[in-house]
């Protein structure tokens, strides 16, 4: 069953992260950032779509995509910690954006090579539309960085918070390992190689400074999450919970 | 009107050209607001090619665009109401010829 936890790891990053963005519909600063956020929020739906519903094949217990979505507990949810992290301000949600975004997108690219065909095929997908996400929002992280005195510190401050959050994205454990090896996934140090240059190429023209790297405690993609994942998962299964198999 | 809405801080204004299909011309689909070239091209491509509408974009900056007057449109438009030797229709098409 590592090869579920695996897929349950790249699927709730998906789906985590689609929520959180969904959070800005009707509340970003203009019309146009509103339906960019919310073009790229689903996006990521329909990746964390094909990944569970192939979670669910797996685990061929006949579990459907929404009742993997809707009906884990907390610690059943794979994601790395940093997607579960709060909006914030807009420059907040752009840097978590360029983070992780730089991140699907190496491991993607990877991925697409990856001796899981099905794997391979929702990756080679996925791929074009993460590097247009990596594209909307490192341009924003230059014009914020490189804007005015007030933008720079407030995203600076935000890349120095979210920072810690990146060290559970390469820290290899047991099932990555064993994933490489089986070559379903790449090697998470590759993947971190070819992450640090496209963040020091965006942070470069951004004029940020690349924070220090520092201990780090939570490890979401293990089940160990930040308190945020709960009030997430509250507000997102609240609906299912309360009338199971509602439809509309 | 909320005097913090400075309408001189607002986002230059774009006119979005869609093509869509290879061959066929960019025709304008509409406007949106911007603060550069680079960020119009990524508003239009969320806001007008959603539902694949097309393959390639231009943005223009709304004050680059020189428009004719309405007021002039007498002496603009005008004089060639009356001049219908213009249109080619005083040829005979030969029935054969279905595309012309």
């Amino acid at each position: 069953m590592s090869a579920l936890r695996y897929v349950l790891r790249l699927g709730d990053l998906s789906l985590v992260l689609g929520q959180r963005l969904g959070e800005w519909i009707g509340h970003a600063p203009v019309l146009e950032e509103d339906l960019g956020l919310a073009n790229i929020a689903l996006d990521l739906i329909g990746q964390a779509r094909l990944l569970l519903a192939y979670a669910g094949e797996i685990e061929g217990r006949g579990r459907s995509e929404d009742e993997i979505a809707f009906f884990r507990q907390h610690s059943e949810y794979l994601n790395p910690t940093l997607v579960e992290q709060p909006n914030g301000d807009f420059g907040e949600t752009i840097v978590r954006q360029v983070l992780i975004d730089a991140f699907q997108l190496e491991l993607y690219e990877r991925l697409a090579v990856s001796s899981d065909e099905r794997l391979a095929a929702i990756a080679a997908k996925a791929v074009k539309e993460t590097r247009y996400h990596l594209r909307y929002s490192s341009s924003w992280l230059v014009r914020l960085g490189d804007g005015t005195q007030e933008s720079h510190a407030r995203v600076q401050a935000s890349l120095d918070r979210l920072w810690p959050f990146t060290v559970e994205l390469f820290e290899e454990d047991d099932l990555d390992r064993e994933m490489a090896e089986q070559s379903i996934a790449p090697r998470l140090a590759d993947v971190r190689v070819g992450w640090s240059k496209r963040i020091d190429e965006v942070l470069a023209e951004a004029t940020l400074d690349r924070p220090r790297e520092r201990p780090y405690s939570w490890f979401g993609k293990r089940g160990q999450h930040s308190e945020h994942l709960g009030y997430i998962l509250a507000e997102m299964q609240h609906l299912q919970r309360a009338y199971p198999g509602a439809r509309w | 009107m909320n005097p913090s809405i400075d309408s001189k801080r607002e986002w230059p204004l774009y006119e979005i050209f869609i093509r869509a299909r290879g061959g066929l011309d960019h025709k304008h689909v509409g406007s949106l607001h911007a603060c550069d070239a680079r960020m119009a091209i990524e508003h239009a491509r969320d806001l007008y090619t959603r539902r694949q509408e097309g393959v390639s974009i231009w943005a223009v900056r709304s004050v680059d665009i020189t428009a004719s007057d309405p007021q002039d449109a007498d002496s603009l438009f005008e004089p060639a109401r009356d001049k219908i030797y213009r249109h080619p229709t005083f040829y005979d098409i030969p029935e054969a010829v279905k595309t012309l």
